[in-house]
C-alpha cells in the first residue's frame, strides 16, 4: 500500500466524472462501468492525481489527515484496479 | 447514508436516460411500448437534437439509450450518432437490426464509444415473429451476423421475456455466444400496446421462479437493466439497484421532447415537460414537480406490511399504472401473488396518451394466432347441411 501512495498517478482518459451530492459518479466508456466515489475528499484526490508527483502529496494537498491515508491508498488501489485512475509514465523515480 | 437512499432521492444528472428519436418503425410489434409505426410530424428536428446533445454533454450524461420506434429510419440518424459521440456522449442504440448493413456495420466497428443493441424476443423465428411479425428474425439475424463479420465486439442480444421465449434462455445465451455478444434480458410492461397483449404473453407465476433461478445461476454473464427486481421477493436480490428509478435516475425524452419519468411511463401521468417550451432539458430534470414527488420518501402503501418491501420495494411503477392497479400497492406481478385479488376485481385501465400505431396493416404485422390444440367436440356446422335441424342437439327434459 505504501507504494500506491508514493507512485504518480492520474484520471484514466477513458474515464467522465461527474459531481454528485455524495461525492461523484465516474464512468468508463472503454467497460462501460459506473463507479462511485462517496466521498468529496476523495473526489478532490481523484482530480488533482495528475498535478501532484505522487499520490501522497495528492492526499496531503487535500488535507486528508494522515491517519487516514492508509485507507484512501486501498481505495485508490481500487479505482486503478478498475481502471477508474492510471499510473503516470513520467512517475518513474518511484517506480 | 446508503447509496439506494441517495438514489433515491435523485442524482444531478440521470444514469439511464432513454431517448426515442422517432415514432416511425419499420415493424409492428404487438408488445411495442410506444405505441410505434408512424412518425409524428412534431418530431424534433435534427438542429433541435443537436442541441439536446449540447446540454447533455454539459450535464455530463454519460450515455443516451437511443430508441423508438426504429431509430435508424430517420435519415440523420448516422449524423445525430456521430454528434454525440464526439460530443462525449455515448450512445447505445436499439434497433431491429432493418438499417444494419454491413457498410454501416463496418462504420459502427471503427467508432467509439457506440453499442448496439438488436432486438429478438424469440430465440427461434417461430417464436420471435409471432409477436415481432414476419420476417423479423431473419432480418436481426443478419443484422448481427454483420456486426460480427465487421468485427464490432460485444453486441448486445436485448430479450423482452414472454410466456413463450422464457423456455429458451439457454438457447438466446447460445445465439450470443454465436455472435460473441452479451445477452440482456427485461420485463414484459404492459405499457403502450403491450397493455393489450400483457394478459397473455406476461410470465406465469412458475416462469417468473423459473427465469428468477435462471437469473441467479447464469445470470452473471447477462444484462437486465435493472428489469427484474420485483422478483427479488423470491430471496437473494438480483444484482442491480433494486428500486424504481423513475424521475430519480431514470427517464425518457420522446421523440417530440417530452420527458417522461421513464420509458415505459408513456402517460400524461409521468409527463415531467418538454425540452423545447419548458426550458431545457437540464431544467425539467431539476425541477420538475412530478420529479420532486417522485424523488420524496415513499410510504410503501398496501405493501408497507410485507416482509419483503425492503427487497422489492413494493416492484414497478408503471406495470402497475397500466393495469390499473394503485401505485402505492402491490406489482401485478408480485411474486408473493398479493395483486391476485385486485387484478381479479373490475378494473379501470387508463387511456392512451399517445398511439402512433400505423392505422392499416401491413404484411409485417404480427398474426397472434396459434393452431387449436384440442379438437372442437363437434364439427362445425357446414353451409350445405341439409337438415333442416342442422346443429340443433336436443337435450334431455325433465319430464
Amino acid at each position: 500500500m505504501t507504494t500506491t501512495l508514493d507512485q504518480a498517478w492520474t484520471l484514466s482518459p477513458s474515464v467522465a466524472l461527474r459531481p454528485e451530492p455524495f461525492g461523484a459518479l465516474a464512468y468508463h466508456f472503454g467497460n462501460r462501468k459506473l463507479i462511485f466515489l462517496r466521498r468529496h475528499e476523495l473526489v478532490a484526490v481523484v482530480r488533482a492525481l495528475g498535478e501532484h508527483p505522487d499520490a501522497r502529496s495528492a492526499l496531503v494537498a487535500a488535507g486528508v489527515p494522515q491517519a487516514h491515508h492508509h485507507a484512501y491508498a486501498m481505495a485508490l488501489a481500487g479505482l486503478a484496479a478498475r481502471d477508474v485512475i492510471r499510473r503516470r509514465p513520467d512517475g518513474g523515480e518511484n517506480l | 447514508m446508503k447509496l439506494v437512499e441517495q438514489f433515491e432521492l435523485g442524482l444531478d444528472a440521470p444514469i439511464c436516460l432513454t431517448w426515442e428519436l422517432t415514432y416511425a418503425c419499420n415493424l409492428s410489434c404487438a408488445h411495442c411500448l410506444s405505441s410505434s409505426g408512424r412518425r409524428d410530424p412534431r418530431e424534433l428536428t435534427t438542429r433541435q437534437c443537436e442541441a439536446v446533445i449540447d446540454e447533455l454533454q454539459r450535464m455530463a450524461v454519460f450515455y443516451v439509450n437511443v430508441g423508438g420506434g426504429e431509430p435508424t429510419v430517420r435519415s440523420d440518424f448516422w449524423h445525430l450518432l456521430r454528434y454525440a459521440v464526439e460530443h462525449q456522449v455515448g450512445v447505445k442504440f436499439s434497433t431491429n437490426g432493418v438499417r444494419i448493413t454491413p457498410e454501416r456495420a463496418r462504420f459502427l466497428a471503427a467508432t467509439d464509444y457506440v453499442d448496439v443493441q438488436v432486438s429478438l424476443d424469440g430465440a427461434t423465428a417461430e417464436v420471435n415473429d409471432y409477436v415481432r411479425g414476419p420476417g423479423s428474425f431473419d432480418m436481426a439475424v443478419r443484422a448481427l451476423e454483420n456486426l460480427r463479420d465487421a468485427g464490432f465486439r460485444d453486441a448486445k442480444i436485448s430479450v423482452v421475456c414472454t410466456r413463450h421465449n422464457v423456455g429458451q434462455l439457454d438457447d438466446f445465451q447460445a445465439l450470443a455466444d454465436r455472435f460473441g455478444a452479451t445477452l440482456r434480458l427485461t420485463r414484459l410492461r404492459p405499457s403502450g400496446r403491450g397493455a393489450d397483449v400483457w394478459d397473455d404473453l406476461h410470465l406465469l407465476p412458475g416462469q417468473q421462479r423459473e427465469l428468477y433461478d435462471w437469473l441467479l445461476a447464469r445470470g452473471d454473464r447477462v444484462l437486465t437493466g435493472d428489469s427484474f427486481f420485483h422478483l427479488a421477493g423470491f430471496g437473494d436480490a438480483l444484482p442491480g439497484l433494486n428500486l424504481c428509478g423513475a424521475g430519480r435516475v431514470v427517464c425518457l425524452i420522446d421523440p417530440v421532447g417530452d420527458v417522461y419519468a421513464c420509458p415505459f411511463a408513456i402517460a400524461d401521468q409521468f409527463l415531467a415537460g418538454n425540452v423545447l417550451t419548458d426550458g431545457g432539458f437540464q431544467r425539467v430534470w431539476r425541477d420538475s414537480p412530478l420529479f420532486a414527488e417522485l424523488r420524496s420518501p415513499q410510504t410503501g402503501g398496501a405493501c408497507a406490511s410485507c416482509g419483503h418491501y425492503d427487497s422489492c420495494r413494493g416492484g414497478c411503477m408503471a406495470a402497475k399504472f397500466f393495469t390499473g392497479l394503485p401505485l402505492d400497492g402491490p406489482d401485478p406481478e408480485c411474486v408473493m401473488g398479493h395483486s391476485e385479488q385486485a387484478l381479479a376485481a373490475p378494473r379501470t385501465l387508463p387511456g392512451v396518451s399517445q398511439d402512433h400505431s400505423r392505422a392499416v396493416s401491413t404484411r409485417k404485422q404480427p398474426v397472434m394466432l396459434t393452431l387449436l390444440t384440442s379438437r372442437p367436440a363437434a364439427p362445425p356446422v357446414t353451409a350445405c347441411a341439409g337438415s333442416p335441424l342442422a346443429g340443433f342437439v336436443p337435450e334431455a327434459t325433465a319430464p
